[in-house]
């Protein structure tokens, strides 16, 4: 497919744009899920489930009509992102519909609502339109470096997104984090979608002062102190994430918005001091928040010791159920559809969805997600290396820094590696704000990946080259 | 940027290779303690998640699973006689575990058991429904209904034991419970094991295994065994040098009798009429360690296993000479559960060998393999077959001419030996008796069954009406009339 784009001795010979791979790899994607559902279905019912050609077919077609978007929008575009999505997206309906399937929680749901509605036809719809959201991205988004131009609008857009919780009448706090709003009739998740608008900004903002930020500094005791007044964004920030962490009680948001300035401060400026002061920052807003708030300090407890305090606190509980599911997954897993993981009850398929792959996939099937995660984000960073522009490197290094935080905070904190968040595996967990929100992530790399893979445009034709060449009679 | 964004894409890197080294903690390392982690529920569901295999007796299950329509556990445990069988089923509760056959086996009953690995492998390529396997008892149902309905109101147990093979063939415990009530995990379970639990009658103690009681006079014939066994007395008719009222060693007391004619009575003579003295005596001449050494052959001072762990009876290998002595009557530290004294009556009544006591006789596939079969198996030779003899003969005095007549079965061709006990207790002796009899039958062919009875606290009878002659004999007799009628 390699394209001799000109006739000059300086021939553009570029990277072939690896469609076709993108294509059999998202026949791989589509297939993997569809036999998953086949193997719930034969496990719980033993017969073949009634909606595997529906739901098949379903996520066929999306997947089908994000490649051809990506085909004729974005022709070079990285092969693998797409695919990995799909994959995620396709297995987390999998596991949402499987935990549809449990008495357990239906019989909860009775006694508490007096209703039951499955998930999965939900999170099916919310695909659609996390799809839809990727197209639009892709349609609309000529070129990534279009989005500098909204540098200051993003900023106040995302400020906005992250505070709409703490609006009265509009927020609404379940089990005690303060992190959704109701608009007509759904609950909408604002961080989730803060996390791209927060990438643009800093993209934006660091661009154009990284220079100001790196060299305009006093060297003290080996670390770059920055100037006092340049010292303000970040002080901003780290107050913005501790508002949040006080008023939200939202542990991961806080800790993933830091997290993401500070990795795209270093970047853009070069400087350790940045990520030196950044941990300070953090290490200093944890301890202070967690010495006087008290659901800060149940996580903790929770997570320093799940069986000791199962009784008292509620996390506890919550986070025992969540190890023993591990537990009993052991190595291979108990199969799909086989494993007990609905005991956790309150937000299995959401927060906790990560603990039904271990137990039912076993080592083995978490250690595979955790790789497909870590590949999303390897490709995004390779983007972030191959583009051409320092605000698309900037954005797309932000855009997949936040993404292995997160995903970082979500698993390590339902495997107990650290204290627990709420928040979502990207693609896998049950919600809307969070599929949609992710499929946009992948657009924007997927836009920024094309045009750092495009082949360089051609030098405009010389003629005096071209008369040293061709002979003319 | 790219030095600082290669070095990002490392930490990424990093976040992901610590979420794999936790993963591989978790899932590898703790697997096991988590997936057996007391509060895990799995193990629970995993037990009710498909019908339990049974527990058989004469070849019909004395358990069932129901279909509880429940989220959590899909079966539920039911029992057929509950009451009747709780002491040798023990209990299945969804919330609150298991114990005995029911715990022991557990592995077996759920299908779970490596053993029953290719069965699983099977069912799993012919698309069967796992299935658990059964228990096979040795009991005998008409002996263990004979027991249960002998021991009526009264607190008190119940073994029978085949001498020949160790069998088990009732175990009854008074008064009972029935498993059923608490299988499940709802408030009327909780209810129901909570007052069980507060019950001060105790119900769902195993009195015949896991109690253990002051044997009384029963053990006088551990002590005849060891006073043969030693050569201290080789003619069970010749007078034994005895005065009425012993000094106990060590002690200004005499030791007194119930009745009289124990002065010099023959070994044969006091074993009839009980007489405190002369065994008393005996357990002296004979020795603490010699005594020591006939108990525990006869499986004093260790647990046994049915496989149902039972109590250590006790016979103090540190009592002084005066505490030998009221040992040697069943009295001071001795204690014993009713299935020990099974055991010595057994031993005696099978020529002197003692035969492992056992109730599982073979567990069972769900396909009908057999995965164990549990054979007789020799635990020791207490007394040599001549004494054994002796001893037989002795206690057939006691039932035909002595205080256990009640035990007579009157039938052509059956033997019976055996022996009551009053054993007194508490503080002084304030406490009302324990009435105790130990018996066996025994035909031309050997003898089918030996059994220990006790009644703890028989209400509504006068002090002076407890005896063992009077109140345990009837239900010995009861039970092994039932033993040799079920023989045919």
């Amino acid at each position: 497919m390699s394209v001799v784009t000109n006739t000059t001795t300086i021939g553009a010979i570029e990277a072939p744009s690896r469609r076709n791979t993108e294509l059999a790899l998202l026949a791989f994607a589509v297939a993997i899920p569809v036999f998953a559902y086949l193997n719930v279905g034969l496990a719980i019912d033993g017969k073949i489930p009634a909606g595997m050609a529906g739901y098949g077919l379903g996520l066929a077609l999306l997947a089908g009509v994000a490649h051809l978007v990506v085909r004729k929008w974005a022709p070079y575009a990285d092969p693998l992102l797409l695919p990995l999505a799909t994959l995620l997206n396709g297995m987390g309906l999998v596991l949402i519909w499987r935990l549809d399937q449990s008495p357990r929680l239906i019989a909860t749901s009775m006694r508490l609502y007096d209703s039951f509605s499955p998930d999965a036809p939900k999170q099916m719809m919310y695909s659609a339109i996390g799809i839809a959201m990727f197209v639009g991205m892709l349609l609309l988004l000529k070129d990534h470096r279009v989005l500098q131009r909204y540098t200051y609008i993003s900023m106040v857009a995302a400020l906005v997104l992250l505070l709409l919780p703490l609006v009265p009448g509009l927020g609404s706090a379940v089990y005690g984090a303060k992190i959704w709003i109701n608009v007509a009739g759904f609950s909408i998740q604002p961080g989730e979608f803060a996390k791209i608008v927060l990438a643009i900004f800093f993209s934006g903002y660091l661009m154009v002062k990284r220079d100001a930020l790196a060299l305009a500094s006093r060297r003290f005791m080996g670390l770059y102190l920055p100037r006092g007044r340049d010292l303000g964004p970040i002080l901003t920030i780290w107050a913005v994430s501790l508002l949040i962490l006080i008023f939200e009680n939202d542990l991961g948001t806080s800790l993933l918005f830091f997290g993401m300035f500070v990795i795209m401060l270093y970047v853009a400026t070069e400087r350790t001091s940045w990520i030196v002061m950044g941990l300070g920052m953090s290490v200093a807003g944890a301890v202070g928040v967690a010495s006087f708030a008290s659901h800060v300090q149940a996580r903790v407890d929770a997570w320093a010791d799940p069986f000791g305090c199962a009784d008292k606190i509620d996390a506890c509980d919550q986070m025992t159920e969540v190890l023993m599911s591990f537990g009993s997954g052991g190595i291979l897993g108990t199969g799909l559809g086989q494993g007990n993981s609905d005991l956790i009850g309150f937000a299995a398929n959401s927060d906790f969805i990560f603990a039904t792959v271990g137990e039912e996939l076993g080592l083995a099937g978490v250690m595979v997600f955790l790789l497909i995660y870590g590949l999303i984000v390897e490709r995004g960073v390779r983007t972030a290396l191959a583009a051409r522009d320092p605000f698309g490197k900037l954005l797309a290094m932000g855009l997949s820094g936040a993404f292995a935080l997160q995903i970082f905070v979500v698993a390590g904190g339902v495997m107990g590696l650290i204290p627990l968040t709420g928040m979502t595996m990207p693609f896998l967990a049950y919600g809307g704000s969070s599929v949609i929100a992710n499929w946009a992530l992948i657009g924007i790399l997927i836009r920024i990946s094309d045009t750092a893979r495009r082949p360089a445009p051609a030098p405009a034709p010389s003629p005096d080259a071209e008369m040293t060449q061709v002979v003319r009679p | 940027m790219n030095k600082p964004l290669r070095r990002v894409a490392i930490f990424c890197g990093l976040l992901v290779l610590a979420l794999l080294l936790r993963d591989n903690w978790l899932q590898f390392v703790r697997a096991d303690e988590l997936s057996t982690h007391s509060s895990n529920k799995r193990v629970q569901i995993e037990r009710y998640a498909n019908p339990r295999g049974n527990i058989i007796v004469d070849g019909k299950p004395i358990t069932g699973s129901a279909d509880s329509q429940d989220p959590f556990y899909k079966y539920k445990r039911t029992y057929t006689d509950g009451p009747m069988w709780a002491p040798v089923t023990g209990y299945a509760s969804q919330a609150y575990d298991a114990n005995q056959i029911e715990k022991i086996e557990d592995g077996i009953l759920t299908g779970n058991d490596d053993r029953l690995f290719f069965d699983r492998t099977l069912a799993m390529f012919t698309g069967e429904k796992k299935k658990g396997g059964d228990v096979v008892t040795t009991l005998s149902g008409a002996a263990q209904k004979a027991a249960y309905k002998g021991l009526g109101n009264n607190t008190g147990a119940v073994v029978a034991i085949e001498p020949a093979t160790g069998k088990i063939l009732a175990l009854a415990s008074t008064p009972s419970y029935d498993p059923t009530s608490f299988a499940g995990y709802s408030g009327k379970d909780e209810k129901a094991w909570i007052a069980l639990e507060k019950d001060k009658n105790k119900p769902k103690q195993n009195r015949a295994i896991r109690e253990i009681y002051p044997p009384g006079s029963v053990f006088k014939v551990v002590t005849a065994a060891a006073a043969l066994e030693s050569g201290k007395v080789t003619d069970i008719n010749a007078a034994t040098e005895t005065p009425e009222g012993w000094k106990i060693p060590l002690s200004t007391k005499p030791m007194k009798n119930h009745s009289g004619g124990c002065a010099n009575a023959s070994l044969n003579e006091a074993l009839r009429i009980s007489c405190n003295s002369v065994f008393a005596k005996l357990g002296d001449d004979v020795g603490r360690d010699k005594m020591v050494e006939m108990a525990e052959k006869f499986g004093f001072n260790a647990e046994q296993f049915t496989p149902v762990r039972s109590s250590a009876s006790v016979y103090d290998k540190k009592a002084d000479r005066g505490g030998n002595a009221l040992s040697s009557i069943g009295q001071f530290n001795t204690a014993t559960t009713p299935l020990q004294m099974a055991m010595v009556t057994a031993a005696i009544a099978n020529d002197g060998k003692l035969m492992k006591p056992y109730m599982v006789d073979k567990l069972v596939a769900p396909n009908l393999d057999v995965i164990k079969q549990n054979d007789p198996e020799e635990m020791s030779q207490p007394v040599s077959p001549e004494n054994a003899q002796k001893l037989q003969q002795m206690m057939e005095n006691v039932v035909s001419k002595g205080t256990g007549a009640k035990a007579d079965l009157n039938m052509d061709g059956v033997k019976v030996g055996g022996k009551t006990g009053t054993a007194q207790h508490g503080e002084k002796n304030a406490k009302r008796p324990y009435a105790w009899f130990i018996s066996y039958a025994k035909t031309a062919q050997g003898s089918p069954v030996a059994v220990a009875v006790i009644v703890e606290d028989a209400e509504g009878t006068n002090r002076e009406d407890i005896s063992g002659g009077g109140l345990a004999a009837p239900i010995a007799k009861a039970v092994m009339k039932a033993v040799i009628k079920n023989r045919g």
